[in-house]
């Protein structure tokens, strides 16, 4: 195996409400090895972007709080490091992006300042310098006559070219992992698949690592080299991407992979695309078994007794499931 | 940009036009006549008051009495007081100096209260620090300044005796001293408003900033490892001040509005106080011109207002 880049193990992050603390992420070990794709999949509130978030600490603390766990970064854990030291691998060893290209730009500053922005902080660049990369980037992303597009304002560009800025914005320091948190959902589907193709050049051209944040199996599929599925804070299944879809092991990932709507099968065969009953669990106090027995078809009663293990059941494939 | 300040500019003649209007048809329905003084005096006949009255104009009908009035205006002449005789104007330039000094260093003092400590509170909501600032902005701006104003004067010049109360336009010094006896006059007045404007808008920084400090733009500038100051200023407060800047600029009339009445606690010789005699002497003329100036004040912060947005936000454009 190579050398992983980011090596998270047995994170827990849990947030302080009214109510209790929230366990949103409990026990997640994800690994990126350098100039890999992962892709982290799973539905809304099962701790995929606070995950992603952590690792670059932009969740607040508080309410959040980092309870246990490690998250190496390049062999060195990064869970205690000063603000200070966090600020030096922003942007500048980890790039993120966003997933509201509408909001995630400052609509006071020209896209090109934003740019050169965190060049400046991380390069010492003179202003010029910085925006001659500002362009520089522009030009990469494929945006139209970037010498002129760098001095426009964000509202002067659509949501895809927005998200093509942020893409900009998050390499211009050339970072080895960027860190996408659903970087499509926000955007129509032909616009989708032209930054997903984006990315997949960047990380192509650049050799940059992606942690891919999504939960469109569409998109795991695309650009994924692995997959971690996660489900209510945890791992519930880790495979290479065609290893996966061939042969999914837990039962959620048998869900999310059904629940895909097929062009195969037409809509005169009258076949109901599937879903998963039910919702995710509440984290405030989650089940004590498996969090997806109240959700699963094949449940038994050992399930909901103890919390089945991550175990390999194939190089490379990981499932926590006791079936 | 040109163009459109041409094009407000030409707006603002009809407003201020209606205005006039209004505040001329107000007056001249109001009770009082500034000649009742002249009534009771046994000492002027009633036909050389009658005279008086025809050589003014003052029983000529409402719109010939508005219509001499808006040529007189235009040519300049804003015309005499009946009560000193002095022309309008110059009884004007000579009060305005002084509510300018003190209103401009109140708003000054008010900023440099509301900023740091909005943007501070807000950039640790429920702190200490925000709940200790919260409370103390709430008593400022519950509490009306003629009440500070009144507390101001009974501590610090009855039982302290340090400050005097009222304040004087000729001070017998010069130099240094002239300027400390200007500053020991002024600081009760100047504070009085400046806390109570200060009050209100530290609370409404505190908001701007929390309204801004949330969004995703400024987590994608912590993700770009820029120093939580940095953050704070160049992403927070910059956004968080458009709305502030216009709240500032609007509320700059009403300010000159409250500051009649600080002026009148204080006896600050200003365009207030000026406006305040007028109205118990019935000195129409005066009445007339001041009302129209805050007229027009809110009319021009008005215009500023809209021309700060536009440079503070690059998404409205003046086309």
């Amino acid at each position: 195996m190579t050398e992983r880049l980011l090596e998270i193990t047995g994170l827990k992050v849990h947030f302080k409400t009214d109510d209790g603390w929230v366990r949103a992420v409990d026990g997640v070990d994800i690994g990126i090895a350098t100039g890999e794709t992962l892709c982290v999949v799973g539905e809304s509130g099962c701790g995929k972007t606070v995950t992603a978030k952590t690792i670059l600490k932009l969740i607040d603390m508080p309410p959040g709080k980092i309870v246990a766990g490690r998250i190496g970064w390049r062999g060195r854990d990064i869970v205690p490091l000063s603000p200070a030291e966090m600020r030096d691998i922003r942007a500048k060893e980890i790039g993120f992006i966003f997933q509201e290209p509408m909001t995630s730009l400052n609509p006071v500053y020209t896209v090109g300042e934003q740019i050169a922005e965190s060049v400046r902080t991380h390069e010492g660049l003179s202003r010029k310098a910085a925006m001659d990369r500002a362009t520089e980037m522009l030009r990469l992303v494929n945006i139209p006559s970037p010498q002129r597009r760098v001095h426009d304002y964000p509202h002067q560009f659509s949501g895809g070219m927005r998200q093509r800025v942020m893409i900009a914005m998050a390499l211009a320091c050339n970072p080895r992992l960027i860190i996408a948190d659903e970087p499509t959902t926000a955007l129509d589907v032909t616009i989708q698949a032209q930054i997903l193709d984006l990315l997949n050049d960047m990380k192509e051209q650049l050799g940059t690592a992606v942690l891919l944040i999504t939960h469109a199996m569409g998109v795991v599929a695309e650009t994924a080299q692995r997959v971690v599925v996660m489900y209510a804070g945890k791992v519930v299944e880790e495979a290479p991407v065609g290893e996966l879809f061939a042969n999914p092991r837990h039962p959620y990932t048998q869900g999310l992979i059904r629940s895909i709507p097929r062009i195969d099968r037409a809509a005169t065969e009258h076949v109901r695309l599937e879903a998963i009953p039910g919702t995710v669990p509440s984290l405030l106090n989650p089940p004590l078994g498996c969090r997806f027995a109240a959700r699963c078809r094949y449940a038994t009663e050992a399930c909901v007794a103890a919390e089945p293990p991550l175990r390999e059941v194939a190089p490379g494939h990981k499932v926590a499931c006791i079936l | 940009m040109a163009n459109y300040l041409l094009r407000r500019l030409l707006i603002a003649i009809p407003s201020l036009l209606g205005i006039s209007v209004i505040l001329f048809v107000v007056l001249a329905l109001a009770p009082g006549d500034p000649f009742g003084e002249l009534t009771t005096n046994p000492a002027i006949p009633p036909e050389v008051r009658a005279n008086l009255r025809a050589s003014l104009g003052l029983d000529d009908p409402i719109h010939l009495r508005y219509i001499s009035w808006l040529t007189a205006m235009m040519k300049g002449d804003w015309g005499y007081s009946f009560v000193s005789r002095i022309p309008v104007d110059q009884l004007i330039l000579q009060r305005l100096p002084t509510t300018l000094a003190v209103i401009g260093i109140s708003q000054i003092v008010a900023l440099a209260i509301a900023l740091p400590v909005g943007v501070y509170a807000a950039t640790r909501p429920y702190s200490i620090f925000d709940q200790v600032a919260n409370t103390l902005a709430f008593v400022g701006f519950s509490l009306p300044t003629f009440f500070t104003g009144l507390v101001f004067i009974l501590i610090f010049s009855i039982t302290l005796d340090w400050l005097p109360f009222v304040y004087r336009t000729g001070i017998d010094a010069s130099g240094w001293r002239w300027w400390w006896e200007q500053f020991r006059q002024s600081i009760m007045p100047i504070m009085v408003l400046g806390l109570f404007q200060g009050a209100t808008w530290t609370r409404f920084v505190r908001s701007a900033v929390l309204d801004v400090i949330r969004l995703d733009y400024v987590t994608t500038a912590r993700s770009k490892g820029l120093t939580e100051g940095t953050v704070t200023m160049k992403h927070v407060v910059r956004n968080a001040m458009i709305p502030v800047v216009t709240l500032v600029a609007l509320q700059m009339p009403a300010v000159f509005g409250g500051a009649i009445v600080t002026e009148q606690i204080f006896r600050v010789p200003g365009i207030g106080s000026l406006l305040i005699t007028s109205i118990l002497a019935n000195d129409t003329p005066v009445i007339m011109a001041v009302t129209f100036v805050f007229a027009a004040l809110v009319i021009f912060f008005n215009l500023l207002a809209d021309i700060l947005y536009g440079w503070l936000d690059p998404r409205i454009s003046y086309s």
